[in-house]
C-alpha cells in the first residue's frame, strides 16, 4: 500500500478487527510440553497489513493455525487465551460454529499451492462449491462468478482455465486459483502463510502485487507470515518479530528497520546477505532456535544474545515502548533506555506483577 | 605431505581457466519419430570458471541451472558441445579415466534432509566417498572423516552419529564434508542454503568462503537467491530457458545489469528496506515450457523491452501489451487438443466450444485504442478460434505482429567493461537501449 507518505501514524480509531491477547498454544507430548506459541498477543485492524517473521520454529505457523481454529491433538490452546475475530470470541466456539467463521470470515492462503487444491477436480469445480457453501450460489450464476474471480487474480482466458485441473496450472497459477478460492468466501480477513516461499522471485512480485490490490480493492485486513525480511518489509504495514513462541518486537516497519531495538531483531537484520557484497563478512547468530519446552521466567534469547547479562536468566523480560514515535515495543531487559541495570530490572519486575497473572506460572 | 604440496601448487596457477564450456546442450527425450519434442534444458551455453574463482547461476526453476550443474560433473550425458577441464574434454572420458576425474569434481546438494542417508552414520557417509575410491588405508580414511567433521565445524563425536539427530544447517555440513573428502578442485553447489533459515544460512555461507580460502576451491554457486549470490561469488551467469542471458562480474551485473531479463530479476527481489523506492518491473504470464521455446529469443514471450516491428511503430504500449498477451492466449489453446467428436464438429462447422474466445478479446481490448489494422488481425484469429483452429490462429498473429525478438535468436553481445556478455538484440545498433524502452513501458503501472 502507499506506505511511502507516513505509516508513523497510529491506527485509525475503532475497534481491531482481530484481536489476539495472551494466545498460548501448547503440543504434549509424553516428554514434555512445547510451548510453541507462549503469550503472543497482537492486533489487527481493518485494511492494514500485519506481518509475523520469525525462523522456522518461532512459532509463526501455529499463531495462524491457532487464529483459525486448525490446532488438532495433541495441539491445544490453552483456555486463558482470547482470540476477537469483529467482536466474536473465536476460542469459545464449536466446531460448526468455527466452520462458519472459516467460510466467510477469514481466509487462509498455505505455503504450497499444490496442497490446498484438489487434484480430481477441476478448478471452476473447487470455486464453484466454494460459492455455493458459502454464498448459496449455483449453477449459471456460479460459473459467472467463478471467472470474475479468476480474472480478478490475474489468470488470462480466465473461462476456459475453470475447466482444467490444478496440475495443468503452473505454481504462480495455482496460488492465484486458492487466492481466488478464498475469495469466493468474501472473507474481511486474510491469513497468509509463506504464500510466497515455494514461488519464484518474478512469480513471488506478481503475488505480491495481486494481495496488495486485492486489499486495496477490498478493504481486508491481512496477517502476513513469512520468514523472508525482504517479503515483510515490502508488504506489511506493521511487524511483529517471533522467537520461541514468543513476540519480541512490535514496530511499524519503517521503525523495524531502521531502529530495530531487540537484539534479536538486529541480529535477523544484519544476518541478511544483501547490499552489502562479498569481503564484509556476514554477522551470524550464534547457536541455534531452542524448542520452546520452559515456561518463559527468562528471556529464551539469552543464550545466544551478545548483549545479555545476568539477570536475564532469570527474568521474564516484558514489553517496553522504546519508539520515539508510535508502538514500538521490544521485550527486552535492554529497555527503557536510559535507566540503570537495576531500575529496569525492577521495571520489568513491577510490569510482571501488574499484568496478567498467566505471564508467570506454569499452567501445565 | 602431498595434500600440501597439490596446494600450493594449485594457489600458485589460480586465475588461469579451469573449465571452459564450448555450447553445452542437454536435451532429454524426443529422437524417435513419434516421440514428442525433446527438452531442451540447456541449449547452447558457453563460459568458463578461473581457476579459485566462484562462478554463480541464477535462474528462476526449469531454467536449467541444476542440469547445467550436473552436466558439468558428469552427472548427466551433455546431448552436444565440450566442457573442458583444466585442458581435457570430459565429455568423452569413460571407464577408470572417468572414475579417476571424479575426484576432482564434487557436488553439494540442496535439500540436506534427502541427500544423506539416514541409515549410515555420519562417519560412513563422509567416509564413502573415500571407501568408493580406495583412498590409503581404512586407518587413514578414518583420520582423514574426523579431520573432516573438525574443518566443517562439527564435533569429532559427531562421527558416530544418524543424520536425523542434526540440524538443517548441521546436515548440510556434514554433505560439505563428503563433497571435501577426496580434495577436489571444483565443486558444484546446488542451492545449498536455499532450505535453510536466514540465521543458519550465514554461517553455511561463511563456512563455504572459509573453505574455499583453505583448500584453493573452485565453486559452481547455483542458487534462486539473488541477494545470497551477490555476497558469496565473483562473477555471476544469469539463466533462462536454458540459455545465459547476461554474465559479468558480480558487482557489474547488480548495478548495471543490461539484459531486459536480469533487469526484471533484480527488480523483483523484496529489499529487506521499506523505504527502498526502487520501481519492480512485474514479469507477466510464466516462463514458456522447454519443450516449445519461442524460435527467436527465449525470454521474448514476458519481455518488457521487446522490440515493436517496424511497420507497428505506431500503436500505442497499451495496445501492444495487450496483443501480447492475447497471443498467449491464443499460444496456450494451441496447445490443447480436440477430442474426436469436437474434431467431428469442426468437420461440419458446428463447433462452439470455444466461442468464449470474444469474452477475452473483449477483456484485453475492451478499454484500449485500437487501431484498424491490428484491430482486423485481432478478429481474423478470434474468427479462427472459434472455428477450433487456434493453431492457425498463433500462426496467423505471428506472420502479422512477428518482430526481430520472436524470429531470430540474439547473439551474446559484449556490452561495458571486461567480459560482460548480455543476450538480447537491443544491444546492436539498429535498435534503441534496453534502460529508457522499460522505463518508458514500466512508468505506468
Amino acid at each position: 500500500m502507499s506506505r511511502d507518505v507516513s505509516a508513523e501514524t497510529a491506527r485509525g480509531d475503532g475497534e481491531p478487527l482481530l484481536s489476539v491477547r495472551d494466545l498460548q498454544t501448547v503440543f504434549r507430548t509424553d516428554r514434555e510440553t512445547i510451548r510453541a506459541v507462549d503469550n503472543v498477543s497482537f492486533d489487527v485492524y481493518r485494511g492494514e497489513t500485519v506481518g509475523i517473521v520469525g525462523e522456522s520454529g518461532s512459532g509463526k505457523s501455529v499463531t495462524a493455525r491457532s487464529i483459525m481454529g486448525l490446532i488438532d491433538s495433541p495441539g491445544e490452546v490453552l483456555p486463558e487465551s482470547s482470540i476477537r475475530f469483529d467482536g466474536q470470541e473465536l476460542t469459545a466456539l464449536s466446531d460448526a460454529e468455527y466452520r462458519e467463521v472459516r467460510g466467510s470470515g477469514i481466509g487462509m492462503v498455505f505455503q504450497d499451492p499444490q496442497q490446498s487444491l484438489n487434484p480430481v477436480y477441476t478448478v471452476g469445480n473447487q470455486i464453484r462449491e466454494a460459492l455455493e457453501i458459502n454464498r448459496g450460489i449455483t449453477g449459471a450464476e456460479a460459473n459467472e462468478v467463478a471467472t470474475d474471480l479468476l480474472e480478478s487474480v490475474g489468470i488470462p482466458d480466465a473461462k476456459r482455465r475453470l475447466d482444467e485441473f490444478p496440475h495443468e496450472f503452473s505454481g504462480g497459477m495455482r496460488q492465484r486459483a486458492v487466492i481466488a478460492m478464498m475469495l469466493a468466501c468474501e472473507p474481511e480477513l486474510l491469513i497468509a502463510d509463506e504464500p510466497t516461499t515455494a514461488l519464484d522471485v518474478t512469480i513471488q512480485a506478481q503475488i505480491l502485487d495481486l494481495l496488495k490490490e486485492i486489499q486495496a480493492e477490498r478493504n481486508l485486513a491481512m496477517l502476513f507470515i513469512t520468514h523472508d525480511m525482504g517479503v515483510i518489509a515490502d508488504i506489511s504495514d506493521r511487524v511483529n518479530v517471533m522467537y520461541a513462541g514468543q513476540i519480541v518486537e512490535k514496530a511499524s516497519v519503517e521503525n523495524l528497520f531502521e531502529r530495530p531495538k531487540h537484539p534479536y531483531t538486529r541480529a535477523l537484520i544484519e544476518s541478511i546477505p544483501g547490499e552489502h557484497s562479498r569481503g564484509d563478512g556476514l554477522n551470524t547468530i550464534e547457536g541455534e532456535v531452542p524448542t520452546p519446552s520452559a515456561p518463559a521466567d527468562h528471556c529464551r534469547f539469552a543464550p545466544r544474545c551478545p548483549r545479555a547479562f545476568e539477570a536475564c536468566d532469570g527474568i521474564a523480560p516484558e514489553h517496553i515502548d522504546v519508539g520515539e514515535t508510535v508502538e514500538h515495543t521490544a521485550a527486552c531487559l535492554l529497555y527503557p533506555e536510559g535507566k540503570s541495570e537495576t531500575d529496569r530490572i525492577k521495571h520489568h519486575e513491577a510490569l510482571a506483577n501488574a499484568g496478567t497473572p498467566s505471564k508467570e506460572g506454569d499452567d501445565s | 605431505m602431498s595434500k600440501v604440496s597439490g596446494r600450493t601448487e594449485r594457489a600458485a596457477r589460480a586465475g588461469e581457466t579451469l573449465i571452459e564450456v564450448e555450447n553445452l546442450k542437454k536435451h532429454y527425450g524426443g529422437g524417435g519419430v513419434f516421440a514428442k519434442p525433446s527438452v531442451k534444458a540447456v541449449d547452447g551455453v558457453s563460459f568458463s570458471i578461473k581457476r579459485g574463482e566462484t562462478l554463480g547461476l541464477v535462474g528462476e526453476s526449469g531454467c536449467g541451472k541444476s542440469t547445467l550443474g550436473r552436466t558439468l560433473i558428469r552427472l548427466e550425458e551433455a546431448t552436444d558441445g565440450t566442457i573442458s577441464f583444466d585442458g581435457t574434454d570430459i565429455t568423452t572420458l569413460s571407464g577408470e579415466a572417468l572414475k579417476d576425474w571424479r575426484r576432482n569434481a564434487q557436488m553439494v546438494f540442496q535439500d540436506p534432509e534427502s541427500s544423506l542417508n539416514d541409515r549410515m552414520t555420519v562417519g560412513e557417509i563422509i567416509r564413502e566417498p573415500l571407501d568408493a575410491h580406495d583412498w590409503k588405508t581404512k586407518q587413514d580414511r578414518q583420520e582423514r572423516a574426523l579431520d573432516l567433521l573438525t574443518s566443517v565445524g562439527l564435533r569429532e563425536e559427531h562421527y558416530y552419529r544418524y543424520p536425523h539427530q542434526f540440524s538443517g544447517g548441521q546436515r548440510q555440513r556434514v554433505g560439505i564434508a563428503r563433497a571435501l573428502a577426496l580434495e577436489p578442485e571444483f565443486i558444484v553447489l546446488d542451492e545449498p542454503v536455499s532450505a535453510l533459515d536466514v540465521s543458519v544460512q550465514a554461517k553455511i555461507i561463511t563456512l563455504l568462503e572459509d573453505l574455499q580460502d583453505e583448500f584453493d576451491l573452485t565453486y559452481l554457486f547455483i542458487a534462486h537467491d539473488l541477494s545470497v549470490v551477490r555476497h558469496i561469488c565473483d562473477r555471476v551467469a544469469v539463466m533462462y530457458l536454458g540459455k545465459i542471458m547476461e554474465i559479468s562480474e558480480t558487482e557489474e551485473l547488480y548495478e548495471d545489469a543490461r539484459n531486459p531479463y536480469t533487469r526484471s530479476l533484480l527488480s523483483a527481489i523484496p529489499h529487506p528496506d521499506p523505504s527502498a523506492s526502487s520501481r519492480r518491473i512485474t514479469l507477466p504470464g510464466t516462463p514458456p515450457s522447454p519443450r516449445d521455446p519461442p524460435t527467436g529469443c527465449q525470454f521474448s514471450t514476458r519481455c518488457p523491452a521487446k522490440i515493436q516491428p517496424e511497420e507497428y511503430d505506431h500503436v500505442e504500449d497499451d495496445v501492444w501489451d495487450a496483443i501480447e498477451r492475447y497471443r498467449e492466449v491464443v499460444r496456450e489453446r494451441s496447445r490443447m487438443s480436440l477430442g474426436t467428436v469436437d474434431r467431428l464438429k469442426r468437420h461440419v462447422g458446428r463447433f462452439s466450444a470455444y466461442d468464449d474466445i470474444d469474452e477475452t478479446v473483449a477483456d484485453l481490448f475492451g478499454d484500449v485504442d485500437v487501431p484498424e489494422d491490428v484491430s482486423e488481425h485481432v478478429e481474423a484469429a478470434a474468427e479462427l478460434v472459434r472455428d477450433g483452429r487456434p493453431e492457425d490462429a498463433r500462426s496467423h498473429l505471428a506472420e502479422e505482429f512477428n518482430g526481430v525478438c520472436d524470429l531470430r535468436r540474439p547473439e551474446l553481445h559484449p556490452v561495458g567493461d571486461g567480459d560482460h556478455m548480455s543476450y538480447c538484440h537491443r544491444h546492436t545498433d539498429e535498435y534503441g537501449d534496453v534502460e529508457p524502452v522499460i522505463d518508458r513501458r514500466t512508468r505506468d503501472t
